[in-house]
């Protein structure tokens, strides 16, 4: 209980990592997933295509392989950031795949009269995706997009197997340090996962209650 | 597909879709050649750093870390399925004092990053459990956790006028949910079970952290001693991409199955997906 206590703020800087991970991780892969959708439900089929490969490969590639894809092979091609930024290409990467599927699968939700109509007003496909079809898939794909990104918090973890100390990092260095307080470490940062985990819920039942269209 | 989207092409359509088509297909094109490039010019692609995969003793080196593979997630796929059921009955019981623990459980273990479990095993006892140990016992916690909400929510897909119909026949608790409910949540539960088994099969290459031989750390030793970072990744990642998406295709055929040969309710693989950790 003291080492943990002791080494609170060893512990907060872990977890002020994993929240940066976490924040670029994000916001990548929104909006590579939101490119990616909307190249998978285009009139042009290589971009279908393309969307289809990345979603396939990469949903089935452990996100551990695109972490070593990403450290080890990007700077084969020249290519050099810091372990951090490389941490934040590897899951935004990972996820953008998921956040496309839900997307997709949002589109799909969208009745067929709202893009009837907006055809009808003679918008083209861009407009027609962009400012009819997208807003009302991403309000229903909430929920998921919910467990997508909570996913992708946990996910930050594996940054510490590739030189980044961020929360799960700093237990494995706390838990070799001191062998006695394992358990007091490993229940303190749980503890602080848990609540990091409760707090992206509560914010996306927040937006779910706000933004949700009912059908 | 999403054809509302767009119209039925016209001829002037036609022609822009393509040209779109081209342009897309030449900028694809481009930067797949420029990735090429760059790797031939470094030398990736030369015989010399291919030639590892001509000799039969790094195939064996790679069977064998796919066994290891294999070995660590089909025992954590037994023993999570036992745990599984377990938390779920809990969760699924009248009596608060078994559901508030169990919930509990659950929901931590949901909560908590798999590698964490996995690094807290390790560290506690490095000695008797090892990395394999380590691996399977973070795998189980975590996926019994995620297959108990995925039993219970199989559990709860069964129509209402079922276990009604039971119980006003006199059929007691245990017996509603034997001979009633779980034999029909089993058929809708199958998608998401073999789509969970995906998740776990490359969640062990976590093993890889805490070097466990297995398939990811192989590739890394033929590399380190090959020095063709390329050539192993590209051919892990396609014995990681065939395996995965062979089972993929199981489940989406099982569920289109399911949802043909009866008006049953299927758990979809995507409900699983979504919360899939790595």
């Amino acid at each position: 209980m003291e080492i943990l206590l002791d080494n609170i703020g060893k512990i907060l800087e872990g977890f002020q990592v994993t929240l940066i991970l976490f924040a670029g991780g994000t916001v990548l892969a929104l909006v590579v997933g939101t490119v990616l959708a909307s190249m998978r439900v285009s009139p042009v089929p290589p971009l279908r295509l393309v969307g289809a490969t990345y979603v396939n490969v990469v949903r089935n590639t452990p996100l551990v392989l695109i972490f070593i894809i990403v450290v080890f092979a990007l700077p084969e091609l020249g290519i050099q950031f810091s372990f951090r930024l490389f941490a934040i290409l590897a899951v935004g990467a990972y996820t953008a795949a998921f956040v496309t599927e839900a997307l997709r699968s949002g589109v799909n939700t969208v009745q067929a009269g709202q893009a009837e109509a907006a055809r009808a007003l003679g918008m083209t496909f861009g407009q027609t995706l962009s400012h009819v079809i997208m807003p009302q898939a991403a309000r229903s794909v909430i929920p998921p997009m919910g467990s997508i990104l909570i996913a992708l918090l946990k996910n930050t973890s594996v940054a510490a197997g590739f030189g980044v100390i961020e929360a799960t990092g700093t237990l494995r260095e706390l838990g070799r340090d001191f062998p006695q307080a394992l358990y007091w470490l490993f229940f303190g940062i749980a503890l602080g996962y848990v609540v990091l985990v409760l707090l992206v819920s509560a914010v996306f039942r927040q937006l779910e209650r706000r933004l949700v269209v009912v059908r | 597909m999403s054809s509302v989207l767009y119209d039925l092409p016209g001829p002037a359509a036609r022609r822009r879709a393509q040209i779109g088509s081209a342009v897309g297909a030449v900028v694809v094109a481009g930067l797949l050649a420029l990735v090429l490039w760059r790797l031939i010019d470094r030398g990736h692609f030369s015989e010399q750093r291919w030639e590892p995969f001509a000799d039969p003793d790094t195939w064996n080196a790679i069977g064998e870390g796919l066994v290891n593979t294999i070995k660590a997630a089909a025992l954590a796929i037994v023993l999570s399925l036992v745990t599984g059921v377990l938390l779920a009955a809990g969760r699924l019981s009248d009596r608060s004092y078994v559901r508030v623990p169990v919930v509990t459980v659950v929901e931590f273990f949901r909560a908590v990053p798999l590698l964490m479990l996995i690094f807290f095993f390790f560290l506690a006892s490095p000695s008797t459990l090892g990395s394999y140990g380590a691996l399977v016992a973070g795998l189980t916690l975590y996926n019994g956790a995620v297959l108990a909400e995925i039993f219970r929510a199989g559990i709860l897909s069964v129509p209402r006028g079922q276990s009604e119909a039971a119980y006003s026949l006199g059929l007691r608790k245990t017996q509603v949910m034997g001979q009633i409910l779980v034999p029909q949540a089993v058929r809708a539960m199958l998608p998401a079970l073999i789509s969970q088994c995906v998740v776990v099969l490359k969640d062990t290459s976590l093993g890889f952290i805490v070097v466990y031989p297995e398939l990811v750390r192989t590739g890394r030793q033929i590399y380190d001693s090959y020095f063709n970072i390329i050539p192993a990744v590209i051919v892990v990642t396609a014995i990681y991409v065939s395996m995965n998406m062979s089972l993929s295709w199981l489940a989406g055929w099982l569920e289109r199955r399911t949802r043909q040969r009866s008006d049953q309710p299927v758990l979809s693989a995507a409900d699983v997906d979504q919360g899939a950790a790595v």
